[in-house]
């Protein structure tokens, strides 16, 4: 379903992110990535959105070249992803619900979908309360949980969440990665990246851990070692 | 497009315009500044029209008759002479006239009027005063006379005394007087043009930075799927009542300063009130001013969303 062919990314001040990158991920898998602060996790994801090419090599998505996708047409290939970013990336002029109701909004969904979808979203991310709140009127984790409500709103064949967790206490983090299980379970690929050791040992999935820009190992049912 | 994604558009664009609240205020306050500068132009283009034609107005040329020529005559060339595409109008001053003139003319001068009295006889003769549409017209209209002199020389005697025109003063009068009003045709469409593309620009780049400042939720928008359109649109939306409210303050502003300047105006450009002129020609300045702060807000939005969906 995605397959990176010997992905490098050198950025413009010659920082080796991305070091001849090679793996699939089959539909339907769960799989994590782990790795120190800086080993390249992050721009790992940015390429399967296109947010950022490849310096060389390749990255197909349902056997399309994703960065030969005209910029007119990218955005439907972007509505099959669900992305979670580290750094949240909500619309600040817009309430939590307005956030949410966006995404399904640009992906040409009805009133009445979204005037269902998006309060139920956001109750199964426990912000039921927290509707009209603008981001900046929001805690860390609760931004967080409402970049999870707008990547899943649109139930998209597959989920990238770049630390998901990050922000959120012990217990919201359970809940947020037993909803990503669920959405798995119902057939959804989940690509997770974390430091959460506990996270990652409790899951008992695929492991990928990447080191200065290299895959060094690559586990079924993997551990957190580091 | 269907009416969903249309109303969408229209009420994302309302909404960011409400919710950037000061960005959209100050987008306002400068292209208000622009609009006032593209009204104050249109005004300032009727003033410099009507000065300059009341200018070209003042040129005309004389045919002097001599004091016998018969007026039946005299009356014959009016009519050839108003028959000509050039000429726009030719007054007849009769002997009598002129001598009335003249001494109205010459009331405080005790000593003039006393030599005329002692004469006796009109020395003065009829008078046709010529006005050509066009300064440069004359030398043609003057060519004509000079024929018609020429012409009756050979059977009586010409009836014309002479034409100014062919003073050699008069000419260059007339010449100076084209020059003057030629170039100060050309001083106006340059300066006109100069204000009008600066306060463009002007106005470009405020849109611009508006737009700047929303250049993190562009990216965002795109990565969760949003199409080029559907981001464009509302910004658009956006520019456009920018634009609107701009151009209906502008309107609004004009009112009581072409009232102000009106009265002013009208004994020192001869003839055109400013606040007359605005009031007959409204529907003309409403789609001018409005009609530019629309198209202006909606392509230099477009132009400035632009660089931000390269992703
Ligand atoms: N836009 C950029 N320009 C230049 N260098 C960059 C850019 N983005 C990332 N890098 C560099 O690329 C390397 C990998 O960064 P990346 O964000 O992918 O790491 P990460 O594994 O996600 O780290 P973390 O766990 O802290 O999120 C780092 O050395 C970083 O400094
Ligand atoms: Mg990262």
């Amino acid at each position: 379903m995605i397959y990176y062919d010997r992905v490098s990314k050198i950025y413009a001040d010659n920082s080796i992110a991305l070091d001849g990158v090679s793996f699939s991920v089959e539909p339907g898998e769960f799989i994590s990535i782990v790795g120190h602060s800086g080993a390249g996790k992050t721009t790992l994801v940015k390429m399967l959105l296109a947010e950022e090419k490849p310096s060389t090599g390749s990255v197909f998505f349902e056997s399309i070249n994703i960065h030969e996708v005209p910029l007119n047409r990218i955005n439907h290939l972007r509505r099959k992803i669900g992305a979670v970013f580290q750094d949240f990336r909500l619309l600040p002029q817009k309430t939590a619900y307005e956030n949410v109701a966006f995404a399904m909004e640009a992906a040409g969904r009805s009133e009445e979908e979204i005037r269902s979808d998006v309060p139920h979203v956001l109750e199964l991310v426990d912000l039921g309360d927290k509707l009209n709140n603008f981001p900046g009127e929001l805690s860390g984790g609760e931004q967080q949980r409402v970049a999870i409500a707008r990547a899943i709103v649109n139930q998209p064949d597959v989920i990238v969440a770049d630390e998901p967790t990050g922000n959120l206490d012990p217990v919201n983090t359970f809940e947020v990665i037993q909803i990503l299980k669920k959405i798995n379970d119902l057939g959804t690929t989940v690509i997770l990246t974390t430091h959460n050791k506990g996270v990652i040992d409790a899951l008992k999935k695929r492991v990928i851990t990447m080191d200065r820009g290299k895959i060094i190992r690559d586990d079924r049912e993997g551990m957190y070692i580091l | 497009m269907s009416w969903v994604t249309t109303k969408r558009i229209f009420r994302a664009g309302f909404l960011d315009f409400w919710r950037n609240g000061f960005v959209s205020l100050a987008s306002i306050l400068v292209m208000t500044v622009t609009l006032f500068v593209v009204g104050t132009t249109l005004f300032a283009g009727v003033i410099l029209g009507s000065t300059l034609s009341e200018l070209r107005d003042k040129a005309d040329v004389n045919v002097y008759f001599t004091t016998d020529a018969p007026e039946d005559q005299i009356l014959t060339l009016q009519k050839t002479l108003q028959a000509m595409p050039e000429v726009t109008s030719v007054t007849y001053v009769s002997a009598d006239d002129s001598l009335a003139a003249f001494r109205t003319r010459h009331q405080n001068d005790q000593l003039t009027l006393q030599a005329l009295d002692e004469l006796g006889d009109n020395p003065l003769g009829a008078v046709l005063t010529i006005k050509a549409k066009d300064i440069a017209q004359y030398d043609s209209i003057a060519n004509f006379l000079k024929q018609q002199q020429a012409l009756s020389t050979d059977g009586s005697a010409s009836i014309i005394d002479k034409v100014n025109y062919f003073d050699e003063q008069h000419r260059e009068a007339l010449a100076r007087l084209q020059s003057i009003t030629d170039s100060g045709q050309r001083l106006g469409l340059i300066m006109i043009a100069v204000l009008i593309l600066t306060t463009l620009a002007i106005s470009f780049n405020t849109l611009r930075l508006a737009i700047y400042t929303s250049r993190e939720e562009i990216h965002v928008m795109r990565l969760v799927g949003a199409g080029l359109f559907y981001i464009r649109a509302p910004f658009m939306v956006e520019g456009m009542l920018y634009g609107l409210v701009s151009g209906l303050i502008t309107l609004l502003m004009f009112y009581p300063l072409t009232y102000w300047l009106g009265n002013a105006t009208e004994n020192f450009f001869g003839g055109t009130n400013v606040f007359q002129y605005y009031l007959a020609h409204f529907p003309m300045f409403f789609l001018i001013i409005v009609g530019t702060g629309v198209v202006l807000g909606s392509i230099a939005s477009y132009l400035a969303v632009k660089r931000y969906l390269k992703i």
